[in-house]
């Protein structure tokens, strides 16, 4: 019965709580120092694993006191399993740390600020990409995390199916976007578009209940952030999602900036070009590019290696348009390496982040050509490494080097916040809820903060 | 066995059985009722531990935390009832009662009514072990397994079902991702489950009704239907009673299909009670508040097995 496995939820909700309350003074930290023994190192990308083991083996010659042993955890579990294991005594030592999470572990002082550590080793902070370094000072001005990498986004295409539509990679290169009536890319998206008769969704006679190939793909709505679905526009229009970047405490949902692009990109579904978001439950939007059922999907560079590994697709890799300040824009994210504050072993804990987060094993992460190292003289290398396997990723780094990047928004309570901003966007793309709906959803995340 | 060796007079086999007997009422009773329950609580020990250590202390420490603020890491702080007028006014608390009763109120009807039918078969028809035993089949499947193996079957894209759909003409039917279907969907997968296993218990029931009376029945002239209406169905009452009030707890604690498939979507059409309180717990590190939500769902469970037993006199036979 149900009964049986949420015995097993609440078992280990009660073991967590039990055991709760035999740690709750760990965030304490010290403990014996020593830089020997064995630590341990969590990521989620299963993509990145053979990279870090080899930083491992690579650490571990130097340092041979020290042994690091690595688990990787899909996403979807990673997040509990950490928070559970700081309230059990468990967490690892290091682990990979996301922007949307960590604030919440500041809140509840789990991290090791690394400052000390950092002076003393004298890390440089500048051989990082511009801002990634940025993004790890909490609000009280300390550092809790050494950047590892970075993303941004673009447009993957199928060539194939633009060559069909008369649409050159030039083109293809130099679309421009608006909310009002979405310019030349809503143009290449309805072109891209073909229902089941052949006919192209900017023909007379397209059967938009019938579509056989959408213009634009459809991964879910999305909560608040828009990384690599909507992010890429809207930050055209001036729109920012917070007061301010990092450490806002108001959100911008009720703009009417805002409202306009979703308000568009809800309109494709409406006019047939985007898949309706009830078809995309279970579905993976990547693989259904593959499968020749969408013509452009705009996504992230960690997902490069997934695009270009499927076999008999011609992979075009475009830039976001141009929108309304005519400049490009994209989300800057990068994650980095934290130390939990209850680690017994906290100065082998910073050896290894300070290793990770330098250019020995930046480089070899580089030469896996799965993402974007945070050290600028191993993102170059990385984007040799993915020229040598014919894969052209300027959309991506053309970003950073037009400086036309914008910060992942960083505030607290982002889980409350995705729970209430979650079932607002489905509503709004599902077509029930028109996008000044949004408004309403702003007020209860903003009375979030000021509580 | 034991309270041989505390009788008097060692040596006495088993024949002395109305000796023994009548030595009970005497004086020594009182003794040997206190050995009985140091034996008693010898046995229970080990359930009464696993109880207290797993079920009543998390329980009270559970509605403790729903008085207060805590987010797992750091210490509880006390609010007072300030979690519950919260709730009172949060609408996806009010959401997520209606969603769960919609489906429970699928899922039970249907549940129950084809185990019935299944178990009556079972009972008259499909005597061969192996149909019985094949009809517990999806039962012994892990609830996640069955749940994701529905989700790739019915999946709107490339699910076999959706397929055989369109061979038939119709439109493909978006059986978890559109608001409408989400919830039919997932209880009838765990219908599907669970059917099998609901049946074999009211076999059971069906199986201890006896035979003289269905001959009696049948002398009478009753016929198949009226004997069912009127001499099955009443019989097996106290069988159906707790094999409802057993299904509908399980039922209203649905959790895991939803977690693996919809996740509360689309909007909040599968948000059901146990997802929202895992949620606010678990993802917005909101322990208090999902304490408290989960108290009122141990209310509102208690509430509904009491109406159950009350009503349908669940604790009483028709039989003899």
């Amino acid at each position: 019965m149900k009964k049986k496995a949420l015995g097993a939820v609440a078992l280990a909700a009660a073991a967590t709580l039990a055991l709760s309350a035999c740690s709750g003074g760990s965030s304490g930290g010290g403990g014996g120092d020593a830089a020997k023994g064995e630590i341990s190192y969590w990521l989620w990308d299963a993509n990145q694993l053979p990279a870090y083991k080899q930083c491992a083996e690579d650490f571990q010659k130097a340092n041979p006191d020290i042994t690091v042993k690595i688990t990787q955890t899909g996403w979807d579990d990673y997040w509990s399993k950490i928070t559970t294991g700081m309230a059990s005594g468990t967490a690892p030592d290091v682990f990979t740390d996301h922007l949307a999470k960590y604030p919440d572990f500041l809140k509840t002082k789990q991290l090791v600020a690394l400052d000390d550590a950092i002076s003393k080793d004298k890390v440089d902070l500048s051989q990082y990409n511009e801002g990634l370094a940025d993004l790890w000072v909490g609000q009280d001005g300390k550092r809790y995390g050494l950047p590892k990498d970075w993303d941004t986004v673009a447009l993957f295409y199928n060539k194939k199916m633009a060559t069909d539509a008369g649409l050159s990679p030039e083109q293809m290169g130099s679309l421009s976007w608006n909310p009002q009536d979405g310019g030349s890319y809503e143009k290449a998206i309805a072109r891209l578009t073909v229902d089941k008769n052949g006919k192209r969704g900017d023909e007379p006679g397209f059967d938009k209940a019938n579509v056989a190939v959408y213009g634009l793909g459809l991964p879910n709505s999305d909560a608040g952030g828009g990384q690599t679905q909507w992010s890429y526009l809207s930050a055209t229009t001036g729109w920012t999602h917070t007061d301010k970047n990092p450490w806002g405490t108001h959100y911008n949902y009720d703009d009417k900036k805002f409202q306009d692009t979703i308000a568009w990109w809800a309109s494709l579904v409406e006019k047939g070009y985007m898949p309706k978001l009830e078809t995309t439950v279970g579905a993976n939007m990547a693989d259904n590019f593959a499968a020749g059922k969408s013509a452009i999907n705009s996504n992230g560079s960690w997902m490069i290696g997934q695009y270009t590994g499927y076999k008999g697709i011609e992979l075009g890799i475009a830039p976001t348009p141009t929108g309304v300040n005519g400049k490009r824009a994209s989300m800057f994210n990068g994650l980095a390496d934290s130390i939990w504050a209850g680690t017994k072993k906290k100065d082998a804990a910073i050896k290894w982040v300070e290793y990770l987060g330098s250019t020995a094993c930046q480089d070899v992460v580089a030469s896996k050509a799965v993402v974007f190292p945070a050290v600028k003289t191993s993102s170059d290398k990385a984007a040799e490494a993915f020229k040598a396997k014919n894969v052209d990723v300027t959309a991506f780094t053309q970003h950073v080097k037009d400086k036309s990047t914008f910060l992942f928004p960083i505030t607290d309570n982002a889980a409350k916040i995705e729970g209430v901003m979650k079932p607002a966007m489905d509503a709004v793309i599902a077509g029930k809820s028109p996008a000044g709906s949004l408004t309403a959803a702003n007020e209860q995340i903003n009375a979030i903060f000021t509580k | 066995m034991t309270t041989l060796t505390k009788q008097p007079g060692p040596g006495l086999s088993a024949s002395s059985g109305p000796r023994k007997s009548r030595k009970r009422g005497k004086p020594s009773a009182g003794f040997r009722g206190i050995g009985d329950l140091k034996i008693a609580l010898l046995f229970i020990a080990p359930a009464m531990l696993g109880f207290l250590l797993f079920y009543l202390v998390p329980t009270v420490r559970g509605i403790y935390l729903s008085f207060t603020e805590y987010s797992i890491l750091g210490d509880p702080e006390w609010i007072g009832t300030r979690n519950y007028e919260r709730i009172a006014k949060d609408p996806l608390f009010w959401n997520a009662l209606g969603v769960t009763s919609e489906y429970v109120v699928i899922n039970i009807v249907l549940q129950t009514a084809l185990a019935l039918g299944l178990a009556i078969l079972m009972h008259r028809v499909a005597k061969s072990t192996l149909i019985r035993g094949a009809l517990l089949l999806p039962y012994l499947m892990a609830n996640v397994i069955a749940a994701l193996l529905w989700f790739w079957m019915l999946d709107y894209q490339i699910g076999i079902i959706n397929q055989l759909i369109e061979w038939t003409g119709l439109p493909r039917v978006a059986f978890f991702g559109s608001e409408q279907w989400a919830i039919p969907t997932q209880a009838l997968i765990n219908t599907w489950r669970h059917m099998g296993y609901t049946a074999l218990l009211i076999f059971a029931g069906l199986q201890a009704i006896p035979n003289s009376v269905y001959e009696a029945a049948s002398i009478d002239g009753s016929k198949a239907v009226s004997t069912f209406w009127r001499i099955t169905l009443p019989l097996l009452r106290p069988v159906l009673v707790l094999v409802l009030v057993v299904t509908v707890i399980g039922s209203f604690q649905v959790f895991d299909t939803v977690a693996v498939t919809t996740a509360g979507g689309p909007v909040n059409a599968t948000r059901v009670l146990q997802y929202y309180i895992y949620q606010r717990a678990f993802n917005e590190q909101d322990f208090g508040y999902g304490s408290a939500l989960a108290v009122i769902l141990f209310l509102i469970l208690a509430l509904v097995a009491f109406i159950q037993m009350k009503f349908l006199r669940g604790n009483q036979s028709d039989l003899d």
